[in-house]
């Protein structure tokens, strides 16, 4: 960032600029994930037009949610431990937030890029599961207990697979660093041909499958929704929040889709990365975000459109499906990538 | 040809109803509301009407509404002979005629036994109130729901019945 | 409030009761979850008390009743015309199906048959309500199943047949369109034409429930082998309607003894079974009625007499002395009024038998063992609705 603006910042000034984008886009995205597909698409796919009134067409109708959230009274159960009641969404709210920092959108454009940045920002994104045990714990009720327990085995048991298929990628390019990812991806070729560059997806497919059906269970999102499923647990750990705390689950899940997506595109799809564009002109810091910004929606069409069209697993079935389908397949994706890798 | 999955199925069942809902032929099947009215039947029991002339208040409909629900009071009075010469007439004169919309099922039984054609149903929907009580429609306010009675419709083809007549709306 | 002494001893025993209940659940290993009165899976206020062994339910009761409305006792003081209107609310989804039964009682009892053309009518608003009511089952198993998508379907395209429920009868949810000796009203014109492309409609509902929900190889994962009931067990348990169809036994009262006042004879159609009896069989089943249906009502509105639709029936209606129980297959089983009469404006007694009260007494066998997300959708499968249980 210091280098398109060419004014050198102090550390802390830097620091604060970041903070401050951080709030600014985190709430944003979630809004728009919110608008666009949970209000809008949903409706479309329902023969509804969503909401109208809040707004041209109803686009601001989530802000009028979020204000009418922090106007509700925020209500703590008697027998809850308050403590970890009250501290639950923030865990959950700083594991989404943390997520963001790795993610680049242009040549300069990245919070921080960390050498081991996708390392890292899925070491983040599971912390998320020790605030939603919390949250489940500490409602003191069974509903949400068990919603939590079921939450927790699900995000451990996706982890695994969430990882694995990274791990296809990563040894593809032999980098941990988004940044070089989304590099690897601009400068490939397809047999020599290197117009559109090699996004990912082409030749990791498999892992590509896998991430997707991984991060669907990572957001507890249909088919893989039974940790709140209504029908069952009657919302799960969130049953007993109201007001702004679940204003921050909201939130946070919307925006941890965003970030997943984002991840998404950026391994899968090339990230910031404009064929036609070189990698390395100004013009990528410019061009990136908003092609960055495509790729993501296009990637929660596809995250939104499986979870309005399917309905859900047992927590059983679910478990199977990780450790027998999604593991194996990952492994063999690793395996055979190894290989090419080491043969070429 | 191997069997296209059920699961890829379905996504083209959502997909192609949200091509539908965009499509200007096609369009979402809910109206907004307050801005858009949708049409009722015209034999929608919406609100009951009361043509007060054709009333003799015999209270057929008041014995017979389940909830008991319909309020009338009259007394006996003399009309003018129906033709010159002739002996005043003893009518009933309406005091009161109430029906209380908060008890009332819409069930059509006080429509249904008016042997003088006095209750019409009306397809109005639109007279919530904020306050209970109000729901207590006196003679005037059911009067002026005259307004909104529609022309019975004319039967399917092979039907015995004919359909009725509407009474004109006379405001007083 | 002061109480009399008579007051607190009953509410004193009504605590020990409950307490008595709760001890028994407690005391036992494990955790007692209370699914309901006010839960998602219980479509009203059905209150389940569950017994959990992990997510394993080890037993489970329904305790029906917090939405009793005393029915049977309304009808008691209220004149036989009156009573339609009451019992159009027992199962409010198929409204008008709960009408025929009483009022076919109340005709054998005084003799009267209703002319014919007024016979087809019935049928067929009967077979819409079967619609309404079956589709609506659909679109709510597969919200159960988190697929809230079928579910907006099942609404959008029910509302066409409440359209013509309501084009004809007046009312959408509350026809009160059967009388003794036919019917209130006749068809509107332009009718017959509406209600058929409205068949179509609920065709196309059809294929795509089948494509979006029984297709799914998620939903065949979570209803296959789910909730079996046994040919024998069904029986024993008194389930009717689909339930005991899904089951693979043939029984539709339809065709097995249709009471005189329902012209099911002028049409060409076929009772569906399915042999293995669990979830999915049982929402087979019920997929396959409606379409069914759709084919029932368009043979019927091509064979609608002309003539009358109101028999000669005396203004003041007086049942003779007597009793008589008629019952027809409603859209959630058999449905059957038990109507004692002494000759006077109002009924003695009349005793209904709800499809859904029975249905529900085989929850405790069904789920024992199954796992909670598996619970939810028995309950949804074996369809029941709070007002046919309670009543
Ligand atoms: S519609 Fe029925 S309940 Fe309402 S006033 Fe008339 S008879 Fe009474
Ligand atoms: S039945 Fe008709 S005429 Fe008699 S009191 Fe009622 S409205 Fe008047």
């Amino acid at each position: 960032m210091p280098m398109l603006l060419a004014i050198e910042l102090a550390y802390w000034q830097e620091t604060a600029i970041k903070v401050a984008v951080m709030a600014v886009l985190v709430p944003t995205t979630a809004l728009i994930l919110g608008i666009v597909f949970l209000f809008k698409m949903m409706s479309w796919m329902q023969s509804r037009m969503g909401p109208q009134e809040a707004g041209p067409r109803g686009l601001l109708q989530l802000l009028a949610d979020g204000v009418k959230f922090l106007q509700k009274e925020d209500i703590i159960p008697d027998a809850a431990d308050r403590f970890v009641f009250k501290a639950a969404p923030i865990v959950v709210l700083v594991s989404t937030f943390l997520t963001y920092v790795v993610v680049p959108a242009g040549p300069d454009l990245v919070i921080e890029n960390l050498p081991t940045g996708i390392f890292f920002a899925m070491a983040v994104s599971s912390l998320s599961v020790i605030g939603v045990l919390m949250a489940g714990w500490a409602s003191s009720n069974k509903y949400a207990l068990m919603g939590g327990l079921r939450a927790a085995g699900q995000l451990i048991a996706y982890e695994l697979p969430l990882v694995l298929a990274v791990t296809g990628v990563v040894i593809q390019v032999g980098s941990l660093s988004m940044q070089d990812i989304v590099w690897a991806q601009a400068t490939g070729e397809i047999f020599g041909w290197g117009g559109i560059g090699l996004p990912l997806i082409l030749t990791q497919i498999l892992a590509f499958f896998v991430f997707m059906a991984a991060v669907q269970a990572e957001l507890a999102q249909p088919p893989f929704d039974m940790p709140i499923a209504e029908t069952e647990v009657v919302g799960g750990y969130h049953i007993e929040y109201t007001g702004f705390r679940f204003l921050f689950f909201f939130l946070g899940e919307f925006a941890t889709a965003f970030a997943f997506a984002a991840i998404a595109a950026t391994l899968f799809l090339g990230g910031w990365y404009v064929p036609g564009i070189p990698p390395d002109s100004v013009w990528a810091n410019v061009v990136g975000p908003i092609a960055l910004f495509v790729k993501i929606m296009f990637v929660s069409f596809l995250i939104f459109w499986f979870r309005f069209t399917y309905p859900r697993f047992r927590e059983d079935q679910l478990q199977t499906f990780a450790w027998k389908y999604l593991i194996p397949l990952s492994l063999v994706n690793i395996t055979v990538t190894g290989i090419v890798v080491v043969a070429f | 040809m191997p069997k296209v999955p059920g699961m890829v199925k379905g996504l083209g069942v959502t997909f192609k109803t949200m091509v539908d809902t965009l499509k200007p032929s096609g369009g979402p099947v809910t109206v907004p509301y307050p801005h858009v009215k949708e049409e009722p039947t015209a034999r929608a029991r919406g609100v009951i009407a009361l043509h007060e002339d054709n009333c003799t208040a015999c209270m057929l409909c008041s014995r017979e509404c389940p909830d008991w629900c319909i309020y009338i009071e009259a007394h006996k009075t003399l009309a003018p002979p129906r033709r010159a010469g002739g002996k005043p007439r003893q009518v009933n004169a309406l005091d009161r005629f109430a029906i209380d919309y908060s008890l009332c099922m819409y069930c059509g039984i006080c429509v249904e036994v008016c042997p003088f054609d006095a209750l019409f149903w009306s397809p109005e929907y639109e007279f919530s109130e904020v306050r209970i009580a109000d729901l207590l429609h006196e003679k005037e306010r059911l009067g002026e729901w005259m307004q909104t009675v529609p022309e019975f419709e004319p039967y399917e083809a092979g039907s015995e019945a004919k359909p009725k007549k509407v009474p004109a709306y006379d405001p007083r | 409030m002061t109480l009399t002494e008579s007051q607190q001893l009953a509410y004193v025993a009504a605590q020990a009761a409950d307490a008595r209940v709760n001890l028994q659940f407690e005391t036992d290993d494990g955790m007692t979850l209370n699914i309901g009165p006010q839960h998602p899976a219980t479509h009203g206020t059905l209150r389940i008390i569950v017994r959990l062994d992990g997510e394993q339910v080890v037993r489970a009761e329904p305790y029906p009743g917090y939405m009793h409305r005393g029915y049977e006792k309304l009808c008691e003081v209220r004149t036989y015309p009156q009573v339609t209107t009451l019992v159009n609310r027992i199962d409010w989804l198929g409204s008008f199906a709960n009408e025929v039964p009483f009022i076919l009682a109340a005709e054998k009892l005084m003799d009267i048959e209703a002319p014919p053309r007024a016979q087809v009518i019935r049928t067929i608003l009967f077979e819409l309500s079967r619609m309404a009511n079956v589709s609506l089952f659909l679109g709510d198993l597969g919200i159960q199943l988190g697929g809230i998508t079928i579910g907006f379907y099942a609404f959008r395209d029910r509302e066409f047949v409440l359209n013509q429920i309501e084009s004809a009868t007046g009312g959408r949810f509350h026809p009160n369109f059967d009388r003794i000796g036919g019917l209130k009203d006749d068809l509107p014109k332009g009718w017959i034409a509406e209600t058929k492309r409205c068949m179509e409609r609920m065709r196309t509902f059809c294929d795509q429930f089948e494509t979006l929900v029984l297709g799914n190889e998620i939903f065949q994962a979570r209803t296959r082998g789910i909730g079996v009931i046994p040919p024998d067990v069904a029986r024993s348990y008194g389930l009717t309607g689909a339930n005991i169809r899904g089951s693979g036994v043939d029984w539709d009262l339809r065709r097995d003894s249709v009471p005189p006042g329902l012209s099911y004879d002028k049409a060409d159609w076929k009772v569906h079974t399915h042999p293995d009896g669990d979830s999915f069989a049982r929402t087979w089943v019920r997929l396959q009625e409606v379409r069914e249906s759709t084919l029932i009502v368009d043979q019927l509105l091509d064979a609608i007499p002309s003539g009358p639709v109101m028999a000669k029936v005396p203004r003041i209606i007086k049942v003779p002395e007597g009793e008589a129980y008629v019952a027809t297959e409603n859209p959630l089983g058999e449905m059957g009024y038990y109507v004692v009469s002494k000759g006077d404006l109002v009924p003695f007694r009349v005793k209904i038998r709800s499809a859904s009260f029975n249905n529900i007494s085989i929850v405790p066998w069904v789920t024992r063992g199954v796992f909670v997300p598996d619970m939810v959708t028995i309950l949804a499968s074996l369809y029941f609705i709070l007002g046919d249980i309670d009543r």
